[in-house]
Parts: C-alpha cells; sequence; structure tokens
C-alpha cells in the first residue's frame, strides 16, 4: 500500500518506522512542515520525507495523493488533521482517511464528516482508567448503529442483591439483556436462565442508552442498605 | 440578529466593532486574550477568550441561539473547524468561514461551506484598479 503520514512528531516518526518495518513491504511518505524534523526522518528512515504544509494543494499533489491508499493524520492539532483528511477524500478520492485526534469530543464530528478512522490517545487512556478503576459503574463497550442499542460491561459487586439469583428470576429493564457473563477467574459463560449469578462477575450485557442507569441498577445494587 | 465572530484580528474587530453600531447582539472569541482589547471599550457586545474549535466552549457561550457564525482567524484550519461544528452540531443557521488558501476555498464551498477567500478577493481587486490605470493611460496616449 501507499500510505501517506501527515505530521513527523513523534507519532508520525513511529508510526511510519512500524510501517516500513512491516512484513507487508509498504510505500511511506512522511509530509512535515518543520525543516528540523524532515531532517531527522531523512537521517533516521531514508529518503521518505517531504517537507512542506499536508493540506496546501502543491504539496499534496507533489505527494501522489492521488494514488495513495490511505492518508492518516497525525499531528498535534486536531484542526489540521481533520482538513488534512477531508481535502485528501474530496480532491484526491484517498479510500481511507485516519485522523488522531486529541479532543474525545470530536470524534462525533469528524465521523459525520467522512473521516473514515479517529484515533484518540486521550479516549484509549480513559477507557483503560474506567477499566482499572474498581468503580462499579456501567462501562459502554461499543453502541450498536441505529436503534439506540448499545453493549456494555457491569461488575457485578460481592453484596449486590443478584448474587444468588438466576438470570431468570431478575428484574431487568425493557430491551436489556444478558450476553455474556465473564467469571472472576476470566472464563467465559454464555448464560442462560438457570444461569447464577456470581459476585464479582463481570456482565456484557445489550440494553437501550436510557436505560443504562437502570440496568446498573439492577445489577449492583445492595440487598439492604449499607451498615443494615 | 445574535451574531458570534471567531478571531479578534483587524477583520474581526472591525466586522464586531459595525455590527454592534448596526444593534446587533455580538459575541466576540478570540484564543489569545490579548487580542481582544483590539475592541474599543464603546464596544457593548460580548468578548470571551477561549478555545473556539472546542465544542464545550462552543456551547457554553450558547451557540445554539446563535443566527450566525463568521471564522476569521489567522488559521484556514480552525475557521474550517469551527465552521464545520457550528453548522453541523450547533445547526447555526448562517456560517462564513474565511480561507486564504484558494484551492482548499474551492474545496470547501464544494463541500457546503459559505467561504471567502480573502487571497482571491485582494488580487482581483488590485488587478481591477490596474487595468482601469491602464485603460486610463492608453486613452491618454490616444487622446
Amino acid at each position: 500500500m501507499y500510505i501517506i503520514v501527515v505530521g513527523a512528531g513523534k507519532v508520525g516518526y513511529y508510526l511510519a518506522k512500524e510501517l516500513l518495518e512491516a512484513p507487508e513491504g509498504h510505500e511511506v511518505l512522511i509530509i512535515e512542515l518543520d525543516a528540523a524534523k524532515v531532517e531527522r526522518v531523512t537521517q533516521e528512515l531514508g529518503d521518505i520525507a517531504l517537507r512542506g504544509d499536508g493540506c496546501e494543494a502543491a504539496t499534496m499533489e507533489k505527494a501522489g495523493y492521488g494514488r495513495a491508499d490511505m492518508v492518516i493524520a497525525v499531528t498535534g492539532d486536531d484542526e489540521d488533521n481533520l482538513v488534512v483528511c477531508q481535502v485528501a477524500k474530496a480532491k484526491f478520492s484517498v479510500p481511507r482517511t485516519v485522523a488522531r485526534i486529541n479532543n474525545p469530543k470530536n470524534e462525533t464530528i469528524f465521523k459525520q464528516l467522512g473521516i473514515d478512522t479517529t484515533v484518540s490517545a486521550t479516549a484509549a487512556i480513559l477507557a483503560q482508567i474506567e477499566q482499572e478503576l474498581p468503580i462499579h459503574g456501567v462501562i459502554q463497550l461499543l453502541g450498536l448503529k441505529g436503534g439506540g442499542l448499545e453493549i456494555v460491561e457491569v461488575k457485578v459487586p460481592q453484596r449486590a442483591s443478584v448474587v444468588g439469583k438466576r438470570i431468570g428470576e431478575l428484574l431487568l429493564p425493557q430491551q436489556s439483556l444478558i450476553a455474556l457473563i465473564v467469571d472472576s477467574d476470566g472464563t467465559p459463560r454464555v448464560p442462560s436462565n438457570d444461569t447464577m449469578i456470581r459476585g464479582e462477575d463481570q456482565i456484557i450485557a445489550v440494553t437501550r442508552r436510557e436505560n443504562e442507569d437502570a440496568l446498573r441498577a439492577a445489577l449492583t445494587n445492595s440487598s439492604s442498605p449499607a451498615g443494615g | 440578529m445574535k451574531v458570534v465572530i471567531m478571531g479578534c484580528g483587524r477583520v474581526g474587530a472591525t466586522l464586531a466593532t459595525w455590527l454592534d453600531g448596526d444593534g446587533h447582539d455580538v459575541t466576540v472569541h478570540d484564543i489569545r486574550p490579548d487580542a481582544l482589547k483590539r475592541l474599543q471599550p464603546e464596544f457593548k457586545g460580548r468578548r470571551h477568550a477561549g478555545n473556539a474549535t472546542d465544542q464545550d466552549v462552543l456551547a457554553r457561550v450558547s451557540l445554539r441561539q446563535a443566527d450566525a457564525f463568521v471564522a476569521v482567524t489567522q488559521g484556514d484550519n480552525p475557521n474550517v473547524t469551527a465552521t464545520e461544528m457550528n453548522k453541523h452540531l450547533f445547526g447555526v443557521r448562517r456560517t462564513l468561514c474565511r480561507i486564504y488558501d484558494p484551492i482548499r476555498e474551492e474545496i470547501y464551498r464544494d463541500l457546503g461551506l459559505e467561504t471567502i477567500s480573502p487571497t482571491l478577493v485582494g488580487a482581483k481587486l488590485l488587478k481591477d484598479l490596474l487595468d482601469k490605470q491602464e485603460v486610463a493611460a492608453d486613452g491618454e496616449t490616444e487622446g
């Protein structure tokens, strides 16, 4: 594949390096405005850097956006990454565009504007923190297209009232379904109505967005108030 | 009309002053608080220092109720991003976006933004002036 990487900061540099080393034998070009960074890439990785503005038409022509299979914009500015990808798509019909975003809230608008993939280190770190934190909340895993359904993860606390009950006995919110249970030792079980809920179970469920709180309450609330 | 102007450079500040003088409700945004000093003390609108390509900041200055949004920062790309957010996320009816790069301007016009390239407008004005002078000079030699 011919892959154009825009931005030769740390992300762009190591991305290009990995792509060059990949067994697929990609053709890689890095576009960077800063002469010192271009120099560093040329010295370390060879003649694969072009100095210029990655969203200026003259640079784009020279870089051959027209024959690129993929454009990956990884500058430090969300605005620049958005424009690089949009122009690559609109003017050069690049089949696949990837934008790095710093503000996770930009994901929606980037997708809406036709960027194929967004990658956010901020969002990835946040997700990691949420996974590690011993809170008994609902973690959104995946939104399902249309219908407002989503796949969520809920960890059942030891003292939850559902511990020891069978799935058939549970009162879950409308259109909520327990799809998978992962034991505290990491064994996945496909649940049936007879499956018993145990403390520290990780429950993967499908639910409607508006029922998320009700589902969390159903699966995590204690049987009696604290101290009772 | 409720207007939000992003970018308080010479153009942004002048436009804000004119609209304010016409009695419109004007909010001026700039990421650099210093730039807002370009507005005269008589300016009655709101001054706001903040990053206007951050959706939370945009929402806070109640863009949902704005009738028009104008992006005139120095950067083409921040102008594009902020304009797209206002148009698509906040449903602002009228959005104007300044893009210096004529090629990028054409692309975004095709993508449905209302854009203006001062590069083209400025060059055109200068050329018209030169053409006019040439005609006048030609007239002189003939006459």
